[in-house]
């Protein structure tokens, strides 16, 4: 089990507190389809996936990152209890979407980047070391029903 | 592998960091010993609290390089340049190489601070496969 310190609890309340679901959700799925290409192999079903402008301007895209980071919204509110949290959504990955769970960690990094644009000078190196490590625990919970 | 568009692209960013290249370069250390504290194992014998004076120029020249790599993209000079910095990590520092990946990601995480919404997602993708690229060669002479 982790444990958190009340300064990092703060970071991460901190962070979240700034980030709104609906803009932040869809440009972090549109980079990680951008900058990650394989990801595409997931999303065959949404569309024009062809060029940056088109994955940034797909609706399907928007959406299904508004859903992620909903989700993530739950491990925020659940931190001493990330794994349990998961439990079915990994392995609903698992079994059913079959995705690679190496994926979660590159979306994990398209996620701190477009925070860190987000917030600029606010997301100082402990605040960025903290929010690392909270995403490193989501992406562990994500990966812990595979077999 | 990195279209000329991208090439472009590339110089042109950093050739705006490189005046910059003490403060970025020095604050992406800094962001990977605290974010990734095993980093440090390699620097135990240096100062490295913020803006201290080997994160500064560390950084310092960690930038300049990587930008003047910008001029030598797909060339043979740019494997020929690098054959010093490739011998000097893998032989006297011995760095895992894993390290440069969480170098780059935190190099990534400081450009996207300091250029905001200019950090667009294709100077994002081209950054990222620029920098993977660069620690490949860099990688090179591992053995």
């Amino acid at each position: 089990m982790v444990e958190w310190s009340d300064a990092e609890r703060s970071a991460i309340a901190g962070v979240w507190g700034k980030v709104n679901i609906d803009e932040i959700g869809p440009q972090a799925l549109g980079r990680l389809l951008i900058v990650y290409p394989w990801t595409q192999r997931y999303f065959g079903s949404f569309g024009d996936l062809s060029s940056a402008a088109a994955i940034m301007g797909n609706p399907k895209v928007a959406a299904h990152g508004k859903v992620v980071l909903g989700a993530l919204d739950k491990a925020v509110k659940n931190l001493d209890n990330i794994k349990a949290t998961y439990s079915s959504l990994s392995l609903l990955h698992c079994e059913k979407l079959n995705v690679d769970p190496d994926n979660f960690r590159l979306l994990a990094d398209c996620l701190t980047i477009v925070v860190s644009i987000k917030l600029g000078g606010a997301f100082s190196p402990q605040v960025q070391g903290t929010f690392q490590k909270f995403l490193a625990v989501v992406v562990a919970a994500l990966s812990s029903r595979y077999f | 592998m990195l279209s000329a568009r991208e090439r472009e692209l590339l110089i042109e960013l950093w050739d705006r960091l490189t005046p910059a290249a003490e403060h970025i370069g020095s604050e992406a250390l800094l962001r990977m010993f605290t974010t990734f504290p095993k980093t440090k194992t390699y620097f135990a014998h240096l100062d490295l609290t913020a803006r201290s004076e080997h994160l500064r120029s560390i950084g310092k020249r960690i930038v300049e390089a990587i930008a003047e790599g910008t001029r030598h993209i797909g060339t043979a000079q740019f494997t020929a340049n690098l054959s010093y910095l490739s011998r000097f990590h893998a032989y006297q520092l011995r760095i895992h190489p894993t390290n440069f990946k969480l170098f780059n990601h935190c190099m990534l995480v400081t450009l996207a601070c300091y250029l905001g919404e200019d950090f667009s997602p294709r100077a994002h993708a081209a950054t990222d496969k620029y920098l993977s690229a660069y620690a490949a060669v860099l990688a090179e002479k591992f053995r």
